[in-house]
């Protein structure tokens, strides 16, 4: 029970990652395709505020506040009674609602596999698919050190 | 006598529709939009993001629109909408061991885990103006090349090996880090609440002042051990759940830099570090907020503090280009009321002046005044 309960977690967890990096406009498109209900009632928000980022000293040391970041968040009861969260970098409120509902229909076992396969997954491997561009453009500009050996005949 | 004098109401007004129009420029001309500035002119764009202290693309794209391109301006406007909006906590550290990184060098390591990528840089262009790129010519899409699935540590890891380094900066356990939004600068300050400072410090003050402890005010003999660019997950925790809330990515510069330091009655020989951590695409930055933290560690490491770079207070409290700007530009506004006193005692210090070293003069101006 509890390693379905951690196992739950991180899937959840995961998603709510996955619609937190992805654009509104892919999210609102894929929504549409999938035909997901839109029906919730708000708790809160949408709306956006400020996160204070923190690094840490020399990279792995204490940690400090850097700077802020515009967040928006979201929260959403469907009438099924879950209760859903979002919180993600910018301002696209629309955005934000949608993923907290996503969040809460996540939650609900008869909608999991639907949102996961027609919303979640497809934002996933486009993020998957830029991610890898990103590195092997990259890595194109890897430096290949040689050594100029100088001919003695 | 004091009178109060109001006006400049309509001329203010007017001053304003005459800036709308300016910035707007010629009506021929396309108005530019906030994507294209984004795209485009994004170096800029993370200038504003993390001088203006705000990690917002679209909002740093368009207080440089409205600025026109005045980028302390851009940076002022950022600023003051940070402050309407409601704060929701503090990340959690982020990782930059786990970046996603688009460029990684090291000065200091020819063939290090994870290798040189050069990423979109400058660096070894022949910075010859192209004229190509004011026909808006197609680019061709960048190469690729597949890649190795291979761990980058940073390099500071590498070089702690052989313990000739010091460890990343620790503050005591309880420590909780300080945050200048919040509090009051205070000197001396710890070393996490100078790093917040100079993250958001004016580019090219820290520029400069990282230039002079090369040029040998405050001497501390640095390397780049790394300088990595790329994107970082963001975490908050937050009470709703009983686990951290990704929020998204963010793109970050961090720069290593590795001192050569000869020991003192504090600290052994060994190499010690400075540290620079910025919003965005900020390589030159990076390094200068680096030396800087180094340069301003004097006091910690036993070093004598004889420079500019070195004094903390001189540092700090020059170092917001915000601050700055609003002090040295309050200077336009109307002193009218100052300056007649002044004037008046100016005035009055003259004729005692005249009055000891010509009295004959005095007496014949203080006649004809009469």
């Amino acid at each position: 029970m509890r390693g379905q309960e951690a196992r739950d977690q991180a899937e959840r967890k995961a998603a709510m990652a996955t619609l937190a990096q992805s654009s509104g406009d892919d999210i609102v498109r894929l929504w549409n395709e999938a035909g997901l209900p839109s029906q919730a009632e708000l708790l809160r928000g949408p709306e956006t505020g400020l996160v204070t980022l923190r690094g840490r000293i020399g990279g792995g040391g204490a940690p400090f506040n850097v700077g802020e970041a515009t967040v928006t968040r979201a929260t959403v009861r469907l009438p099924s009674g879950q209760v859903g969260h979002c919180y993600a970098l910018g301002r696209d409120k629309q955005k934000a609602k949608l993923a907290a509902i996503a969040d809460a229909l996540w939650q609900d076992p008869a909608r999991r596999a639907e949102v996961e396969t027609r919303l979640i997954a497809p934002l996933r491997s486009a993020l998957t698919v830029a991610h890898e561009k990103r590195r092997a453009e990259t890595a194109a500009t890897k430096v290949d050190f040689f050594t100029m050996v100088r001919g003695e005949d | 006598m004091y009178v109060a004098v109001k006006g400049g109401e309509a001329a203010i007004a007017n001053a304003h529709g005459l800036l709308a129009d300016r910035r707007r420029g010629d009506r021929s001309v396309p108005a530019l939009r906030l994507d294209q500035i984004v795209e485009q002119l994004a170096l800029g764009v993370d200038r504003v993001m993390s001088e203006g202290s705000l990690y917002d693309r679209e909002l740093a794209a368009l207080a440089i629109v409205q600025a026109r391109g005045d980028m302390i301006e851009a940076i002022f406007l950022v600023r003051a909408y940070r402050t309407t909006l409601p704060r929701f906590g503090y990340t959690r550290p982020i990782d930059t061991g786990a970046m996603l990184v688009e460029r990684r060098v090291s000065a200091t390591y020819k063939d290090l885990p994870g290798g040189q990528l050069l990423g979109p840089t400058f660096d070894y262009t022949h910075r010859l103006l192209d004229p190509e790129l004011a026909t808006g010519a197609d680019v061709a899409e960048p190469l690729q090349r597949a890649r190795e699935a291979e761990p980058m540590p940073r390099v500071s890891a590498i070089l702690a090996r052989e313990g000739l380094i010091e460890p990343d900066g620790k503050m005591p356990q309880d420590h909780i880090p300080g945050d200048i939004t919040r509090e009051p600068l205070e000197f001396p300050m710890a070393r996490d609440i100078r790093l917040q400072a100079l993250s958001r410090g004016d580019e090219g003050f820290l520029l400069a002042l990282g230039y002079s402890t090369q040029r040998g005010y405050a001497r501390n003999h640095p390397f780049v051990g790394e300088i990595r660019i790329g994107e970082v997950e963001l975490e908050l925790d937050i009470p709703e759940l009983p686990f951290a809330v990704p929020l998204g990515t963010v793109r970050v510069t961090e720069c290593q830099m590795v001192n050569q330091f000869k020991g003192s009655a504090k600290a052994p020989p060994q190499f010690t570090r400075g540290y620079g951590l910025v919003f965005g695409q900020s390589e030159r930055k990076a390094m200068a907020m680096a030396l800087c933290d180094r340069a301003l560690r004097a006091s910690e490491l036993g070093e004598d503090v004889v420079a500019a770079a070195q004094d903390e207070e001189f540092v700090i409290s020059h170092s917001d280009n915000v601050q700055a700007t609003g002090f040295v530009e309050h200077l336009k506004l109307p002193h009218y009321v100052d300056f007649q006193a002044e004037l008046d005692l100016v005035r009055r210090m003259r004729a005692e002046y005249e009055a000891r070293e010509n009295p004959a003069k005095a007496e014949e101006t203080k006649e004809a005044a009469e």
